[in-house]
């Protein structure tokens, strides 16, 4: 007979998921209460609660020094690049949450439901991240993902955004089939879905096994690839990204990307022993990821899909960092990751909450024409917008730089000289079309008929400034902001 | 030896295999052979549960059966997860594992209740069709001509929009 | 041992995943997609459990046999399975909102996104 054993529970490690799981849960609770009032409540609700998760995570920093643990029988784990990432999430839906509601009023976007899924998101990137175990990153993403499809169908009257509902559900759940035949094949070639016992078992396997567990991994890494928009896998990216309504499209851009690539780095750190068979392919990809996203970001016209490429473009540089430290494990941390993740998750954010001032009475233009003469109706939100695009260069004063910087020296320190290279020149390529889009903000539209834009609202207002501030921020406290994102 | 081992590990699953297909077929053919074939108008119409036919048989199926169908698949498949912890609770015999995992399963079930309540609450097995599925209760405001009507422009502007 | 060998299960899961993959590509209609999709998920179980069911017997070098192995294979299928039905009402809710909208489903007529 089986008999089960029960292993204490180290709750202080599930509390910030918990806590955010029930946030969601209790906000649908007021939704249902007060059906299609104002959402003030939900708001101020889901807001406290998040902060309250953020702290229950910037606790567990403090508890000891260096506090590596697992609970839940190793689906749970925590070192402080769990820590940090969940703290990243928390942070991407704060600010996604913080200027939604004036843009859901201006689309008319009766959905007071859009909290408790962002939530719900959250807590699925929450889990993806802090797990070594197959089994939950896979949940954590499907959750992650279902929530989004949702959020991203949620401007029911739309057709883009229903277009790109199914679209981005079509390729997740196809891209999650890869993913799930890898682990299954990574389970049959160490009887473990657990990363570390994977990792063991390719030193002492034989050929059959080292086969299954290639296969395996090769199959995983579509999937993740997917997830986390790498170049040949990047498709639905652009359209997903500029279908959603933009609030959905901030946390897609931030929150998922964080999933995914920690998930990502999880794997890769795990695999690291069979590197000679994968570093080549994934050397390309990376290469690939950070240029055909930069080049065919040139040619855009909607500032949401240029933000769409140039975010895969920014996945291709954390690649970059990935790769770095798997080849030289001891010498280079997750730091580098987490700080460029920060910095990426700040300017995203920032960026998408600027673009929602287009939205008014229930129609949105997106095109560059639509920012035209923003300069003279938002300064806020324009000088806003100068900051984060100079960020998304990679302009001195800013995160954005330190984080590239970061990156090129750990690619040189771990051989990669052609990567760093090519991160370089990508660099320059992006300061086009970036700069196009603060351009167009500068034209004066003659004929006044662009006057599209809602005023700010106190919610985007204080989101603009925050992430300026955490931008800046991030980059003057970079020493203790390493130290605390720590090596592992 | 070797064709004795085939049919005994695969023999079971070839069997059914076959008695199926000779089933359907005979089933099938026979009746198609051996019955007599007067075809009259009231025959040849499809079978309605003895009723007149009413329509085209291709005609679209109201949106709410698929309401219906979503809303059980999600409650279907939660006796997958009810399976296994009631085997295991079944054979337990240590009672902190039984209150534990009790207790966990009770949650489990709770925001299930919760999801039900709220699909009651949305109207989703509403099937009144005067109150449920109307376009304004799910935000299906025409957006064409959205900007100039009155009502909308004067939706409460309260919180965080300044 | 006796029975069906893995490498027939494996086979049999290959074959059925490949089938999904193909059906995806080359479909036209996206509930026959998600029908396509399915395919390789259950395909995915197929493997899972028929790992779980070998694991036990094998055992890979410098290691215990894998007696507690199979416990993981059939957690995840259950799981799976829970996924593939979350996935599938979202999937078939989003369908029905762009059957509101257009009257038509055709994945060919969805061109509104481009650059």
């Amino acid at each position: 007979m089986y008999k089960p054993v029960i292993l204490p529970i180290d709750w202080s490690m599930i509390a910030p998921v918990v806590l955010v799981a029930m946030v969601g849960i209790i906000a649908l609770c007021i939704e249902m209460a007060r059906p299609k009032k104002n959402n003030n409540l939900i708001v101020g609700f889901t807001l406290a609660g998040l902060a309250v998760a953020a702290i229950a995570i910037l606790v567990q920093f403090d508890m000891d020094s260096y506090r590596i643990g697992e609970t839940l029988s190793g689906m749970v784990t925590r070192d402080r690049f769990s820590l940090t990432m969940q703290l990243l999430v928390v942070i991407s839906a704060f600010l996604s949450v913080l200027f939604s509601e004036g843009y859901l009023r201006e689309k008319r976007i009766p959905f007071g439901e859009f909290y408790p899924i962002l939530c719900w998101s959250a807590v699925g990137a929450m889990v993806m991240v802090a797990t070594q175990n197959l089994l939950m990153i896979f949940l954590g993403l499907e959750v992650l993902s279902i929530s989004l499809y949702v959020l991203a169908g949620m401007s029911r009257s739309e057709n883009k955004s229903e277009e790109s509902a199914l679209k981005y559900l079509l390729l997740g759940a196809f891209a999650s089939g890869f993913l799930l035949y890898g682990i299954a094949f990574l389970y049959g070639g160490s009887g473990s879905i657990h990363l570390d016992t994977i990792r063991q078992s390719w030193a002492v396997g034989n050929s059959g096994s080292h086969m299954l567990l290639l296969f395996g991994l090769g199959l995983v890494l579509i999937g993740l690839g997917f997830k986390s928009s790498l170049v040949p896998f990047h498709m639905w990216t652009p359209d997903v990204y500029q279908g959603a309504p933009t609030n959905v499209t901030a946390f897609m851009a931030a929150g998922s990307k964080i999933g995914a690539i920690a998930a990502l780095w999880r794997v890769l750190d795990a695999m690291g022993m069979m590197q000679q068979y994968w570093m080549p392919a994934m050397f390309w990809i990376a290469i690939l990821t950070m240029t055909v996203g930069n080049l065919i970001a040139l040619g855009q016209k909607d500032v949401k899909r240029v933000l769409g490429y140039s975010s895969i473009a920014h996945a291709g540089y954390i690649l970059v960092g990935i790769l770095a430290h798997v080849r030289e494990p001891m010498k280079i941390g997750s730091d580098t990751v987490s700080y460029y993740l920060l910095s990426y998750a700040l300017m995203t954010i920032g960026a998408f909450a600027v673009i929602t001032l287009s939205a008014r009475a229930g129609k949105e233009g997106t095109k560059f024409g639509d920012v035209q003469g923003l300069w003279h109706r938002a300064p806020l939100a324009a000088g806003s917008l100068i900051v984060f695009m100079a960020s998304l260069i990679g302009i001195p004063p800013t995160s954005g730089f330190i984080g590239k910087l970061l990156i090129f020296k750990d690619a040189m320190a771990a051989d990669l000289a052609p990567l760093a290279f090519v991160l370089a020149v990508n660099s320059i390529i992006s300061v086009y079309y970036y700069l196009g889009i603060l351009r167009s903000m500068f034209v004066v539209d003659e004929e006044g008929e662009y006057v599209r834009n809602s005023a700010m609202n106190n919610g985007l207002k204080s989101a603009c400034v925050i992430c300026m501030v955490g931008i800046f921020g991030a980059a003057i406290f970079f020493s203790p902001l390493m130290q605390l994102f720590g090596t592992r | 030896m070797q064709t004795e081992q085939f049919w005994s590990t695969y023999g079971g699953i070839l069997l059914l295999v076959g008695v199926a297909a000779v089933l359907c077929g005979a089933m099938v053919t026979l009746s198609w052979v051996l019955g007599p074939k007067k075809l009259t108008p009231y025959k040849a119409s499809p079978y309605e549960c003895g009723v007149a036919p009413v329509g085209d048989a291709k005609e679209r199926f109201p949106i709410k059966f698929y309401l219906v169908a979503i809303v059980f698949i999600l409650f279907d498949i939660e006796v997958v997860f009810l399976w296994p912890w009631m085997t295991v609770f079944k054979n337990s015999t240590d009672l902190q594992f039984m209150i534990t995992s009790f207790t966990s399963f009770a949650l489990y079930m709770l925001t299930f209740i919760v999801g039900y309540v709220y699909v009651i609450r949305v109207g989703a097995i509403d099937w009144d069709e005067t109150t449920s599925l109307e376009p304004a209760k799910l935000g299906l405001e025409p957006v064409e001509g959205d900007s100039n009507s009155p009502e909308v422009s004067s939706l409460p502007a309260v919180g965080v929009t300044a | 041992m006796q029975g069906v060998p893995l490498i027939a299960y494996l086979t049999l899961g290959l074959f059925l995943f490949s089938v999904g993959v193909v059906g995806v590509v080359i479909r036209r209609n996206p509930i026959v997609i998600f029908m396509c999709i399915e395919l390789m998920l259950n395909a995915v179980n197929l493997t899972f459990l028929a790992f779980a069911k070998f694991l036990p017997t094998m055992t890979i070098p410098g290691k215990a046999p894998l007696a507690d192995a199979a416990m993981s294979g059939q957690m995840m299928v259950i799981f799976v399975m829970a996924v593939a039905a979350a996935e599938v009402a979202v999937g078939l809710g989003i369908i029905m909102a762009i059957f509101r909208l257009r009257q038509d489903i055709d994945i060919d007529e969805m061109n509104l996104l481009r650059g």
